[in-house]
């Protein structure tokens, strides 16, 4: 079962760039790994170290790059993105979110997402919310002058609050809702629906008989 | 459509599912520890492609052979979940192997009208087929193999329309270029695109699968190309292609899959095919293209400040300056090949360009990496595979190759590529690599030139 998610505080970091792409957030060369988790160490790497990093490399031995916000002290330990346009767009690799909430991603803020990334996102916990592009603006501006800048997030209100008492509401679909706040699995619940699957498939078979022809 | 839920969701039953050893694994091991079985097993095929050697001595060995200890898990990770599972593979070196993209249409696995679905975002491809197809994540290869279904909602429709005819050298890989040129990486998100007009009527369907391929560059998960005569004369005699009465049944069905002429699409896109120039991207990202006789772009012509970051960061990234001509930049490696620009047609276009002449000394490598072991072989029963070799570059066995640099086909540091494939993110060709993406043609004039070069009238800038 996944993580569910309903309420979320935490600390907030910057990815202040437009179209982050899943290459950027995890490398090709990690992406031989046969599980789900472990990625953590290698989000942003090309970003985040001055080496180059290959699956298995330990990260204390590496160079860490002191101009890559994420690595500044006031950031560490941060559970929510604050990012720009277009975040996830490339490949539909999982390992992006894997990757993301391995480093302790909770939630990621942007003014858009790309179609695939977003999709995987609910699949693993981690919550996309999408604000308007100059509400961004101001929260970085707010991000990079308050040390310590936090939020909450509250999925079911849909809301995002800010310690100064400021607050702003998201939109979300219902059905990616639920399946946060539930934490469902979402085969199961697919698998409830296993006679009308088996209809259809019969009667698409009767009407388009070549698409049944085995791969053998 | 298999139902809509009460929870606002769509079931959608998935016709054809095509498998690779990347994002496979994690899928079949979800089905384990859950204890399911896949829902059917004769609609699933699959191939590795992603990360296996193109380097025919390595290949010869196998899979044992593959140098990479963790390329070497996965790729038998694919194999034994195949076997253990009871789903049809073409293993490393069978014919039949190729990249998953170029792959299923040439076999037939994918049909017109079919939904297909496959762990990659390149799979929009198979839409020039008149599928509706596209990339997913592994939670839903897991879910498609457990229940033939995915959970979605309905896309949006736009409706981009090229009308004219095509220019001299002016090839598919320039019209979809040019097309995220102008409504950007994010234009498409949440849409599927169909392709229309004179443009892509007049083209042939292997260049429909480049412009397809590419859709997800624009931001859309599917791109599609209305079914034609030429899209039932490519399918027909294919080996999982229906025969006889079954494939006349079949293809009178196809023939009506064509959006309505009254159809209302939630947006339009127009463009004439005389703007569309031989097309070059300078940057960072696939919107970062120019006409190969234009230059990069000026901070001046930058609009927001945000722009004028993403063009100092992209400029930085690569080495350029503002308003430097695209062929003054000099190639240190060329790439043809990956699931974008690997069919016989692509490799017949490079080759025609290379014939009789050399790589230029300055250039360190060439990569010609054919889609397919069949796309592989036909090059070779045309002499394809002599006319590359001769000219001093490497002929390559099938794979995705230096697309994503899995193996070890990748870029050096600060290093230039003129690449067919489909991304020239940060990195994607080996780290702090340098891609600039074009159509094969264009890779083969500047293979020679040793620069990028306009193909269109390469021939006389050389002598």
């Amino acid at each position: 079962m996944m993580e569910p998610f309903s309420r979320h505080r935490g600390l907030v970091g910057p990815m202040d760039r437009a179209n982050v792409d899943t290459d950027m957030i995890i490398p090709k060369q990690f992406l031989k790994s046969i599980k789900k988790t472990g990625f953590g160490p290698n989000l942003f790497d090309e970003l985040r170290y001055l080496d180059q990093g290959s699956q298995g490399s330990n990260p204390q031995e590496r160079e860490e790059n002191p101009d890559f916000a994420l690595n500044n002290d006031r950031y560490i330990g941060s559970s929510i993105l604050l990012t720009r346009n277009n975040f996830g767009c490339g490949s539909s690799r999982e390992h992006a979110p894997w990757a993301l909430k391995d480093f302790g991603f909770r939630a990621i803020i942007a003014s858009s997402f790309a179609d695939i990334f977003y999709n995987n996102c609910f699949k693993n916990g981690l919550l996309p919310i999408v604000l308007h592009e100059d509400l961004i603006d101001k929260l970085f501006t707010q991000l990079y002058c308050e040390v310590g800048f936090s939020m909450s997030i509250d999925l079911r209100l849909q809301r995002v609050l800010l310690d100064d008492g400021r607050s702003f509401t998201f939109q979300i679909d219902q059905f990616y809702k639920n399946c946060l706040l539930e934490g469902l699995d979402e085969i199961d619940v697919t698998l409830r629906d296993k006679e009308a699957i088996t209809r259809y498939e019969m009667e698409r078979k009767k009407l388009h008989p070549w698409i049944f022809g085995a791969i053998k | 459509m298999v139902c809509d839920r009460q929870d606002g969701a769509t079931l959608i039953y998935i016709d054809r599912h095509i498998l690779h050893e990347v994002t496979s694994p994690q899928a079949f091991e979800g089905l384990r520890l859950a204890g399911r079985v896949p829902w059917r097993l004769d609609t699933n095929i699959a191939t590795p492609d992603h990360n296996i050697s193109t380097d025919p001595s390595e290949r010869k060995a196998g899979v044992v052979g593959i140098p990479d200890e963790t390329s070497r898990i996965q790729v038998k990770a694919l194999d034994d979940n195949c076997e253990e599972f009871g789903i049809k593979e073409f293993k490393m070196n069978d014919m039949g192997q190729g990249i998953v993209h170029v792959m299923g249409p040439e076999l037939g696995v994918t049909m017109p009208g079919m939904t297909v679905v496959c762990g990659d975002s390149h799979t929009a491809t198979h839409g020039a087929l008149g599928c509706l197809a596209h990339g997913i994540g592994t939670s839903e290869v897991e879910h498609v193999l457990a229940s033939q279904c995915l959970v979605t909602k309905k896309m949006r429709n736009m409706r981009v329309t090229v009308n004219g005819k095509l220019g001299f050298g002016v090839t598919p890989k320039d019209v979809i270029l040019a097309i995220i040129g102008r409504i950007g990486t994010a234009g498409g998100n949440g849409h599927a695109i169909e392709f229309a007009g004179d443009v892509f009527n007049d083209m042939s369907v292997e260049g429909r699968m480049t412009v397809c391929n590419m859709a997800i560059e624009a931001g859309a998960r599917v791109g599609l190309v209305a079914v034609d005569d030429k899209t039932i004369n490519y399918v027909k005699g294919r080996r999982y292609v229906p025969k006889g009465d079954f494939f006349e049944s079949a293809s009178s069905y196809w023939r009506s899959l064509v959006s309505d002429e009254d159809a209302q699409f939630d947006k339009e896109v127009y463009m004439s095919a005389n703007e569309i120039a031989p097309q070059v991207s300078w940057g960072t990202s696939p919107e970062m293209v120019a006409e190969v006789s234009g230059m990069v772009p000026t901070m001046s012509s930058m609009r927001t400040s945000s722009e004028k970051e993403g063009l100092r960061h992209a400029l930085d990234y690569m080495g350029l300056e503002e308003g430097q001509q695209i062929t003054s930049i000099l190639v240190d490696r060329v790439f043809i090949g990956s699931c974008t620009n690997s069919r016989i047609e692509d490799l017949r276009a490079a080759a025609a360009v290379v014939r009789g002449r050399k790589r230029a000394s300055t250039v360190k490598q060439v990569l010609v990496v054919p889609g397919s072991q069949i796309v592989k072989a036909q090059a070779e029963t045309e002499g394809l595979h002599s006319i590359f070799v001769d000219a001093g570059m490497e002929w390559r066995e099938p794979g995705c190759s230096m697309c994503l640099a899995m193996n070890d086909d990748k870029l050096g540091s600060g290093e230039h590529c003129a690449s067919t494939s489909n991304r020239n993110f940060e990195g994607r060709q080996g780290n702090g690599g340098r891609t600039h993406l074009m159509s094969p043609a264009m890779a083969a004039a500047a293979a020679v030139a040793g620069r990028i070069i306009d193909v269109r009238t390469f021939a006389e800038n050389l002598r």
